[in-house]
């Protein structure tokens, strides 16, 4: 193909591919920036993928699926909340826990779901008249769903919400010096519960995409790893919605490129270039004032109790 | 969260060691239990599918080998993790290790050319050094940079795990079959005796329960094994003593990092001879004996009584799979179940609760 | 009152303040004042009791419902989030009906009318993070006053202020006073007292000792009710000869973890036989001197000299098995490892010696019967030398760190804010044992923020402003306006008994 068509449908699968990164890792980011770390993302997606699938399947509607995706998800999260916030667990520990039980649960409950193909996947669209756009009509217009529209969308709201709105400085807050937020009496657990269960939702949801629209089917371990990506995602954005989208949709041209680039470059190296990236981008934050200013929230993954100072 | 009124929750200044013991089989038994309702949904009972998980794993010469052979690689993670506990070092990167551990000891077997007697010492010394160097990097980064060590050891995983990707599918890429990437066979100097008729490889068992024992003693009894405590406990008063932080956590990671990666040699020395592909090898063992360690409590001489343990769950896998067809993806659900019960269960150990029904 | 596990923190406790007062409660730390006031802020609730507000019995069950009741605290460490800019620290937490959207045009207004009306200026959108201790201090007052706060607690509030700001303070205070304002002012400096307080009420141990109009009291009085007996304002200490020069400071230099200077060419002499007491506000480059005598903290420029021998920049180590010893200021943080034992922690820095270790294997034995020898020559009160340290009540935990550090017998000891926190008993042993130390002829650098203590103990006494040295003088006829003086920022003209060094 010429290569003008290469890029076009590089692009148009990485945006495709993206969308999940980029809904798990906005949902990672109000986690983080409320302070906890939930290492069970890739555990959440699963079961949001596998749940989705099975919806879908039984009741024909793709986006009843979605939604059962992001509410399984959603569950599994408040299972990471209750015991990071209230038990004041080892959230390292309990979010790779869960994880286990994710990939665990799925793949037990999944057995017999392998190989059947989803008769109603989320259609395809093509929006009349912007796809004609030279280059940038097919790439964003052409063969991609409601679901990558929505969630370009979700970017602005969850950036205004974090940064210019009371609850966004409550969260926020929250994740740098709990103690000082609750002598203002904000109640710390209830928000951490919150930005947990978002982050559950959002990868529940982002699972379900990948059962029901990105690839419609379901295979034992489908994830494959995404959830990692989402955690390395998050570093790499700063903690930061605007940042995560370049970078969801960035880390996901590298994955798209893996495959696409096969002939010249090393796919494995692609690949794993994101982990390297995140790496990379806590080095070059570790120097001071540029810790304040872009460094994570600095109450992350500590428990907080009243009173214990 | 607001709690009622006549609860008093206190913070439990020391728990002993009983009690520590009882909570920790108290969280086991809630996980079989919890399990168990799986199982039932399977349409087995629960007890049928324990008994024969017990009777796979323990009642057969056959069963009783490979579960042994499974707790190899458990004990020897195991034992590092807990070194590298003590030292709050989140060692999320075991997998890696081990994976660094195999790759060099598969490049010291496939391409050094060194004479027979000399390939299985050069490959465990070469297997540790490739670990310890992969723990050693998240130390650095720790103790200079402040980064966080559960995210950079849990990336350096993946990082290994193409690494070994690559090399099996390129420059190391053996003969292929089915589809499958493998590296050439290890000559047969390279391969680790077993026990006879079983597939334990019986140096790196023996290895395993020295190096329990020897980090045991050093814990308790060292210089380093004081300094770690301290570092661990408390680093600020570290600093405060003079004990080099840096040197500390570069030791646990050596040590942590290089066990791992002996966990490795002895995987692809004794049970695979060559390399394959990444998550054949490590079968998740990096992760699992995180849980392994944590069950020790950080004590290395627990390590071998917790990675027997869970040696019988994941001979348990194979078992259910093949009497009672139930899927292998069920120990990931018991794994993922203890785990977590076992911290959730921490909050009996650490507070306190009592009633007063006193008037406010 | 108002129970902690094994310490009743605050006991019977009845305290009234008036209207457009400024009233002070005064206690040594440990007092009970804190406590108090996080009750009437709402982090603690009340065991028995009850709180009447304008005759009226209400609840403050948090943080929330004092504000309610328009009560405000000012806390002695800030609550203020260091990413956020000042104006989201002042909204945070706050409910102004405008649903989640907010309006920040609005509260910068608002915030620079209070800063203007009460003299308190401020950029709304710096990040604070990047304020100075004064300025931080300067949002949390407009904080509670644009909450409407018409009671304001404030807790130690010059504890991190330079002497000039302090002024500042006081000058804020009385304008908040005189536009109707109630103020409670925590503090244990007998001159901010008599300076600020219209009514003080002095507590001791958990209970309100005396309330009584400042005017119709004096600070030896109010010392009195506060310790419970005659401060002797001169302790018996024997005649010592002086030994030999020890320490040599010259020129030294060294900068803060901000970065900034720290430590400014400071320079001193210390002797065998002689305890020298290093006064000044907190937060004027004392703990930083502290640090790089001991090698915790880099210096910049300047040398050490430890007996002849240049001792500048070693490592920690180094310098402890050269005879430093250090009682550090946070003794929990830095002087113990909690969880372990008293035998663990006793041998923290000699474990590395014989006879308490060989090779690389640590005897027990005998870390055993130091610990026991350490426990009895020290009254350290605990069940066994295998009890965590953790355990341990403020005092015992000191007891453990001196039994620690004085065991070498070292030639210089550097003491910072020994007795801090510790009740009155602890507080004469440690200074009983600092002067036997004396006796012995050690080198002591008593750094301190309680003036007297300083001028009981010390046979001379070094000034610390920001980072320099104000003089050097003989605490024998010293005065404490002299030294006021000095810690405000004038330079003392010819020291009496001692010279700065020339380089």
């Amino acid at each position: 193909m010429g290569w003008e068509m290469w890029i076009i449908t590089t692009l148009s699968r990485t945006l495709a591919y993206g969308t999940p990164l980029l809904l798990g890792t906005l949902g990672e980011i109000y986690t983080e920036r409320s302070g906890v770390l939930n290492l069970g993302v890739e555990g959440m997606m699963i079961m949001g993928a596998y749940s989705a699938f099975t919806t879908a399947y039984i009741t024909g509607n793709p986006w009843l699926g979605i939604l059962v995706g992001g509410v399984i998800g959603g569950i599994f999260s408040l299972i990471h909340a209750f015991a990071s916030v209230t038990l004041k667990a080892n959230q390292v520990v309990s979010g790779l826990s869960l994880t286990m039980l994710g990939l665990g649960l799925s793949g037990v409950l999944g057995r017999g779901w392998e190989g059947k193909p989803l008769p109603n996947p989320i259609p395809a669209i093509t929006v009349p008249g912007l796809s004609k756009i030279p280059i940038l009509g097919p790439i964003l217009f052409e063969g991609q769903n409601l679901l990558v529209y929505l969630t370009i969308l979700l970017v602005p709201l969850l950036w205004y919400i974090l940064y210019r709105t009371r609850i966004g400085i409550t969260i926020r807050s929250v994740g740098e010096s709990p103690a000082t937020a609750d002598s203002l009496g904000i109640n710390v657990d209830r928000v951490r519960y919150l930005c947990v269960l978002v982050g559950g939702v959002l990868a529940g949801v982002a699972g379900g995409y990948l059962s029901v629209a990105y690839r419609p089917a379901w295979t034992e371990g489908m994830t494959a790893g995404m959830g990692w990506i989402v955690i390395a995602l998050t570093i790499f954005a700063f903690w930061n919605p605007a940042h995560g989208m370049l970078g969801a949709y960035f880390f996901g041209a590298l994955y798209i490129l893996s495959f696409r680039l096969q002939p010249w470059i090393s796919p494995e190296f692609l690949k794993a270039m994101p982990y390297a990236f995140a790496i990379l981008v806590l080095v070059v934050v570790s120097r001071g004032t540029l810790q304040k200013r872009m460094g994570a929230p600095a109450a992350l993954s500590v428990p907080y109790t009243r009173g214990e100072e | 969260m607001k709690k009622p009124a006549w609860l008093n929750v206190e913070r439990r200044p020391a728990a002993s060691g009983r009690l520590v013991f009882a909570v920790s089989i108290i969280a086991i038994l809630a996980a079989l239990v919890v399990a168990g309702i799986f199982f039932q949904i399977y349409g087995v009972s629960p007890v049928r599918a324990y008994q024969v998980i017990l009777k796979g794993a323990l009642g057969s010469w056959l069963g009783l080998t490979e579960t042994v052979r499974r707790a190899i690689p458990l004990l020897l993670i195991g034992v590092g993790l807990t070194i590298a506990f003590r030292a709050l070092f989140w060692n999320i990167g075991a997998e890696g290790q081990l994976l660094m551990g195999a790759i060099a000891a598969a490049g010291v077997a496939l391409f050094s050319g060194l004479p027979g007697p000399l390939l299985l010492p050069v490959m465990f010394i070469a297997g540790f050094a490739g670990g310890a160097a992969w723990g050693l990097i998240p130390a650095v980064l720790k103790v200079k940079l402040g980064i966080n060590d559960v995210i950079t050891t849990l990336m350096m995983n993946y990082i290994a795990i193409y690494l070994m990707e690559w090399l099996i599918h390129g420059p190391w890429k053996g003969p292929t079959a089915r589809g499958f990437a493998y590296t050439d066979q290890f000559p047969r100097a390279a391969w680790l005796p077993t026990l006879y008729g079983t597939r334990i490889h019986w140096p790196t068992l023996v290895l395993g329960l020295l190096l329990a024992l020897v980090m045991y003693i050093l814990v308790t009894r060292t210089r380093s094994g004081f300094e770690i405590r301290v570092v661990g406990e408390n680093p600020d008063a570290a600093r405060f003593a003079g004990i080099s932080q840096l040197k500390t956590t570069l030791l646990v990671m050596f040590i942590a990092g290089g066990f791992a990666g002996l966990a490795g040699v002895g995987e692809v020395a004794g049970i695979h001879h060559k390399l394959l592909g990444p998550l054949n090898i490590s079968m998740g063992y990096g992760y699992t004996a995180i849980i392994v360690a944590w069950l020790a409590r950080r004590n290395p001489l627990a390590v071998i009584i917790t990675s027997f343990l869970f040696a019988i769950i994941i001979s348990g896998g194979d078992v259910i799979k093949v009497s009672l067809g139930l899927p292998f993806q069920l120990i990931n659900v018991f794994n993922g179940l203890i785990l977590f019960f076992l911290i959730g269960s921490e909050v009996f150990i650490r507070y306190k609760a009592s009633f007063s029904f006193r008037r406010q | 009152m108002k129970r902690f596990p094994g310490v009743v923190a605050s006991d019977g406790v009845n305290l009234g303040v008036r209207q457009g007062e400024i009233h002070c409660l005064l206690g040594e730390n440990g007092a009970g004042k804190t406590t108090l006031m996080r009750v009437l802020y709402g982090l603690y609730q009340p065991d028995a009791g009850e709180i009447l507000l304008n005759g009226k019995p209400i609840q403050i069950s948090s943080p929330r419902a004092a504000l309610t009741h328009h009560i405000g605290m000012v806390h002695q460490h800030f609550r203020l989030v260091p990413t956020l800019s000042v104006e989201e620290n002042i909204i945070l937490g706050l409910d102004e009906g405008t649903g989640p959207f907010l309006n920040l045009r609005k509260t910068r207004k608002k915030i620079r009318e209070i800063s203007e009306e009460y003299g308190l200026p401020i950029d709304p959108q710096a990040k604070v993070w990047q304020l100075t201790v004064g300025q931080q201090q300067r949002v949390e007052i407009i904080k509670a006053l644009y909450r409407d706060a018409s009671i304001l607690i404030m807790d130690e509030p010059t504890s991190v202020l330079t002497l000039q700001e302090v002024d500042q303070l006081f000058a804020t205070l009385r304008t908040l006073v005189d536009d109707g304002l109630t103020i409670i002012f925590i503090t244990h400096k007998l001159n901010e007292v008599m300076e600020i307080s219209d009514q003080v009420t002095v507590l001791r141990h958990g209970k309100v000792v005396a309330t009584l109009p400042t005017s119709q009291t004096d600070k030896p009085s109010l010392a009195k009710s506060m310790v419970g007996r005659e401060v002797v304002f001169r302790l018996e200490k024997s005649v010592v000869k002086r030994g030999e020069r020890l320490l040599q400071v010259d020129t030294l230099h060294a900068l803060n973890d901000r970065g900034l200077p720290a430590i400014r060419g400071v320079s001193f002499d210390l002797y065998g036989g002689e305890i020298l007491g290093v006064a000044g506000v907190s937060g004027n480059g004392q703990a930083e001197l502290a640090e790089v005598l001991t090698g915790l903290r880099k210096a910049t420029s300047g040398r050490i000299f430890l007996g002849g021998k240049d001792i500048t920049n070693r490592s920690a180590r180094e310098i402890t098995d050269a005879g430093v010893a250090h009682v550090p200021a946070e003794r929990i943080r830095m002087g113990i490892v909690p969880a372990l034992s008293i035998r663990e922690n006793l041998i923290l820095k000699s474990y590395r010696h014989p006879p308490f270790s060989r090779l690389c294997f640590l005897n027990r034995k005998e870390s055993d019967a130091k610990a026991r020898r350490a426990m009895e020559d020290y009254q350290i009160a605990a069940p066994s030398d295998e009890t965590a340290t953790k355990l341990l009540s403020g005092g015992n935990i000191q007891r453990v760190v001196l039994a620690r550090e004085l065991s070498g017998d070292p030639r210089l000891i550097i003491a910072a804010h020994p007795t801090y926190g510790l009740d009155v008993g602890a507080t004469e042993q440690v200074r009983q044992v600092l002067l036997k130390q004396r006796e012995r002829g050690a080198a002591v650098l008593l750094i301190s923020e309680d003036l007297e203590e300083i001028m009981t103990i010390s046979d001379r006494i070094l000034v610390l402003f920001n980072g320099d040295v104000m003089g050097i003088i003989d605490a024998d006829g010293a005065d404490v306006e002299q030294i006021g003086l000095m810690m405000a920022g004038t330079r003392h003209e010819g020291a009496v008994g001692e010279e700065t060094r020339v380089a």
